[in-house]
């Protein structure tokens, strides 16, 4: 098999089963299926788990990168478009399970908890930055956009700030979970301030290697 | 779909309590009854997990109906298995799972401050002579959820008088059990330990404010406060301190753990007030627990719907500013 042919037959449908185990679960708990229930507070726990599970998914695409740099397992990238899209998927759930079965769609309380709450105002933000990023996923939109494109999906770093923000300010009291959030994307984010440090440098250093090195040609020429 | 929620009991399950009523009682209990099983979860199955434990025959009471609210308790395993204790860890499941450590017998209370009976009592010692009742109260976590529990205890007025404070007493503290050993949580720093709390005396004094031993009739489980914990229905669940060690009677308003770790979150009233939120969360309304995937969120009442009863404590305060 070929690379595309593994990716498309064997590493994308495994990756795309295994993304859907969560919601499996959660539907199962919400039926009663095999011995799974939701608990005492079933909203709170569709709620949070799918907010966790589309910042884990999140995180994941931000970890592609990094591990193809330092892996070199460069094909990885041909996953970050499902990851993506399974952040942009659990996180559509979890704000109609808010917006659904948590406020039982009274509006009027969701807009003044938008505007009243900081932490659900930056969650709906990251949301709402999630939809343009979704939609221009496509083949098509990525040639039509161009460069454009990868500019537009740099959103992501700001996405996933907002969302682990959004996090923190929800937690009553104990924050080490949020922290480790926090921490992972601290790696992620400092990983590619890093590249992009060195990268500079080293392009600098290219520049100045080159210029002194001008001079010395001059002399030849005469 | 409500059907098919597990995690709730039949109102059958719930009367074995009446069979400690006195005749006259039982008429009054047979009316709760009828009210229980024409009520929306009538009928329900349960699994056998979920039932609640028997009553325990060495308990002598009777239900309060004057304390109790009509409204169809909380399952007994969703009342043992969702709880705030971060004594115990601070996921709602965590007490259940890790109270088992807590050794509530033999149990002593040390009493002090400005009263008469200062000491250190046995727990059989301390509630001699109070008439144990059951009250069916609300009860409202500042997290913005409810349940209905059936607490089994004593009114802590009657301790109090017991225990007769000075003229110079105008607070009680309440301390929790402080032992790592016996609650591993207290090895972290998400609060500060021990747990304290604390009531204005004439709060205290008011009939509502129950020390409570048992729940469904039964010895209250570990990860519900065992053996002795406070529940004050008109307030914030967080106000209910568990496993108390220690009481004193003050002359000054004491510092209580939450308000400790966040002031501007967690005030010393804590009385519960759809009209002041929460600074991060609204408290208009609250998700009954144990309803299932599709109760709607009902309205926080005003005082947790004891404003009759606790009003009088209030008269003339801003209670926006004494949160």
């Amino acid at each position: 098999m070929t690379v595309e042919q593994r990716y498309r037959y064997v590493y994308k449908p495994t990756v795309f089963v295994a993304s859907l185990v969560p919601a499996a679960l959660l539907l199962c708990g919400a039926l009663g299926w095999f011995g799974q229930d939701l608990g005492a507070d079933p909203v709170a726990k569709l709620l949070h788990t799918c907010g966790k599970t589309g910042l884990n998914f999140l995180l994941l695409t931000l970890l592609v990168t990094p591990v193809r740099r330092l892996t070199g397992f460069t094909h990885l990238v041909r996953l970050r478009r499902m990851l993506g899209l399974f952040a942009f998927f659990y996180l559509v759930v979890h704000f109609t399970v808010y917006l659904v079965l948590d406020q039982q769609l009274n509006y009027h309380s969701v807009l003044q908890d938008i505007v009243k709450r900081p932490y659900i105002t930056i969650g709906f933000a990251a949301l709402l930055l999630l939809i343009p990023l979704a939609i221009t996923s496509t083949n098509r939109m990525m040639r039509r956009l161009g460069r454009r494109w990868q500019k537009l999906h740099r959103l992501i770093y700001l996405i996933a700030i907002l969302g682990v923000w959004h996090y923190w300010w929800q937690v009553k009291k104990d924050i080490r979970q949020p922290l480790l959030y926090v921490g992972m994307l601290a790696v992620l984010l400092g990983y590619r301030v890093l590249v992009a440090v060195l990268n500079r440098a080293r392009a600098r250093a290219a520049r100045a290697v080159t210029s002194r090195s001008a001079p010395a040609t001059i002399p030849e020429k005469t | 779909m409500r059907g098919h929620k597990p995690g709730r009991i039949p109102a059958s399950q719930i009367t074995p309590l009446e069979a400690f009523l006195n005749r006259r009682e039982l008429l009054a209990g047979a009316l709760a009854t009828g009210a229980l099983a024409a009520g929306p979860l009538g009928g329900t199955p349960a699994r056998a997990a979920d039932a609640p434990p028997k009553p325990d025959p060495r308990f002598k009471f009777a239900r309060n109906p004057k304390f109790s609210v009509s409204e169809v308790p909380t399952s007994f395993k969703d009342i043992s298995h969702y709880n705030n204790f971060y004594e115990f860890g601070t996921g709602k499941e965590d007490p259940a799972a890790n109270a088992g450590t807590l050794r509530p017998r033999p149990w002593s209370v040390t009493v002090g401050g400005e009263c008469q009976t200062r000491g250190t009592f046995g727990f059989d010692d301390l509630i001699k002579g109070l008439p144990l009742e059951e009250r069916i109260y609300r009860f409202r976590c500042v997290e913005a959820w409810s349940m209905v529990v059936p607490w089994l205890g004593f009114q802590l007025s009657g301790l109090i008088q017991k225990l007769k404070p000075t003229s110079n007493a105008k607070y009680v503290q309440f301390v929790t059990l402080m032992d790592p050993k016996q609650m591993p949580g207290e090895n972290t720093d998400v609060l500060q330990w021990p747990y304290v709390e604390g009531l204005r005396l004439d709060e205290a004094m008011n009939p509502l404010a129950l020390m409570v031993i048992g729940l469904y009739g039964q010895v209250l489980p570990n990860q519900n406060g065992a053996p002795l914990r406070l529940i004050t229905p008109w307030k914030y669940g967080f106000k209910g301190v568990k496993s108390i060690v220690k009481i004193n009677f003050l002359s000054t308003q004491p510092a209580t753990t939450w308000n400790i770790a966040a002031p501007n979150e967690y005030g010393f009233y804590a009385n519960v007030n759809p009209h002041v939120d929460h600074p991060r969360w609204s408290q208009a309304t609250e998700r009954p627990i144990g309803k299932g995937l599709f109760a709607a969120r009902q309205p926080t009442l005003m005082f947790n719907g004891y404003e009759n009863e606790v009003g009088y404590l209030y008269k003339g305060m801003d209670l926006r500013r004494n949160f």
